[in-house]
């Protein structure tokens, strides 16, 4: 069988953090790191730019640099930990027909992510890090990266 | 040594300002910070705005103790280094953060080992004047199993559910 694809989106700093304590998993995989740091040591890794809320203009250009990404590799799986870029890939790998794994950073114990609340309709798997946020409709916890 | 970081995404002046009156008094322990664009230029230690990954990694790897704001990737560096953490929460009623979340994230890291928590500035003071006390955790570098075993059921069955096990 195949190698699926899977294309795993983080922001740089604690995101990319635990993003990376996913390696073992993602290694079975043909996986293609997204982030917007430089990071050495990845076969297969691509800059986009460093967006937030506050630049509508630059958040325009990392959905294209995603959208541009999405087509490219074509991933079975999108997982992402946070924040922008993460919700963008979702997104547009509900749009291309990916299937999508949303992991609230560990960070937010008390209510999830405001990208992590936003991106619930485009996340086939849409996970907390804290029990006490899990509910029944959702978000489930499965674990932490700790 | 001591390094010091606060993020990259905002400064913090009130930590990098304790510090800074702290190293006055303790000159013979070295010091490092990236501080970001902050408004408060420290005196008694060496520091930078910003360091690029290889320059963070050769601070963090020279620093017997890491001091930071309450970020979760400077948090799990340093359990993953077994290095000793002191943190301390940015507060956003003082306007170091958008919300409270790192006041929540520490509320719930209390009891985790290697990892310090001062929430208010005679507190980190105090864990300051009593650094060599402090004992570092060496945490797995990966997630729990039960995480991992959860997200690799999920993409090796196509993201499809799973059969409920009887």
């Amino acid at each position: 069988m195949k190698t699926k694809k899977v294309l795993a989106v983080a922001s740089r700093g604690g995101h990319f953090i635990q993003l990376m304590r996913l390696k073992p998993l993602l290694d079975r995989y043909e996986t293609t790191y997204v982030s917007n740091q430089a990071m050495s040591g990845l076969p297969r890794f691509v800059r986009v730019t460093d967006a937030n809320l506050d630049s509508k203009a630059r958040l325009l250009l990392l959905f294209c640099q995603l959208l541009v990404t999405c087509v490219r590799v074509r991933p079975d799986i999108i997982i992402s930990t946070g924040a922008a870029p993460g919700f963008f890939a979702l997104l547009i790998g509900k749009c291309i027909g990916s299937r999508t794994i949303w992991l609230d950073s560990i960070a937010n114990a008390e209510e999830l992510s405001l990208s992590g609340q936003k991106v619930r309709k485009y996340a086939d798997l849409w996970l907390t890090q804290w029990q006490e946020l899990a509910t029944v409709d959702g978000p489930e916890y499965k674990g932490r990266v700790l | 040594m001591i390094f010091l970081t606060v993020g990259t995404q905002l400064p913090f002046d009130r930590l990098v300002e304790l510090l800074d009156g702290w190293a006055a008094r303790n000159p013979d322990i070295k010091i490092f910070a990236q501080i970001g664009d902050a408004a408060y230029q420290p005196q008694h230690f060496e520091y930078c705005a910003f360091l690029n990954e290889k320059e963070y990694a050769t601070a963090f790897d020279g620093a017997d103790f890491i001091l930071a704001h309450a970020g979760m990737g400077t948090i799990l560096s340093s359990l993953m280094a077994g290095k000793p953490v002191v943190v301390f929460p940015r507060i956003a009623a003082l306007g170091e953060h958008r919300n409270e979340h790192q006041l929540a994230t520490c509320r719930k890291l209390e009891e985790l080992k290697g990892c310090y928590i001062a929430y208010e500035n005679d507190e980190l003071l105090r864990l300051l004047d009593n650094l060599q006390s402090l004992e570092g955790e060496q945490i797995s570098p990966f997630a729990s199993d039960e995480l991992l075993d959860s997200l690799d059921r999920f993409i090796s069955n196509d993201g499809l559910p799973l059969p409920t096990s009887p």
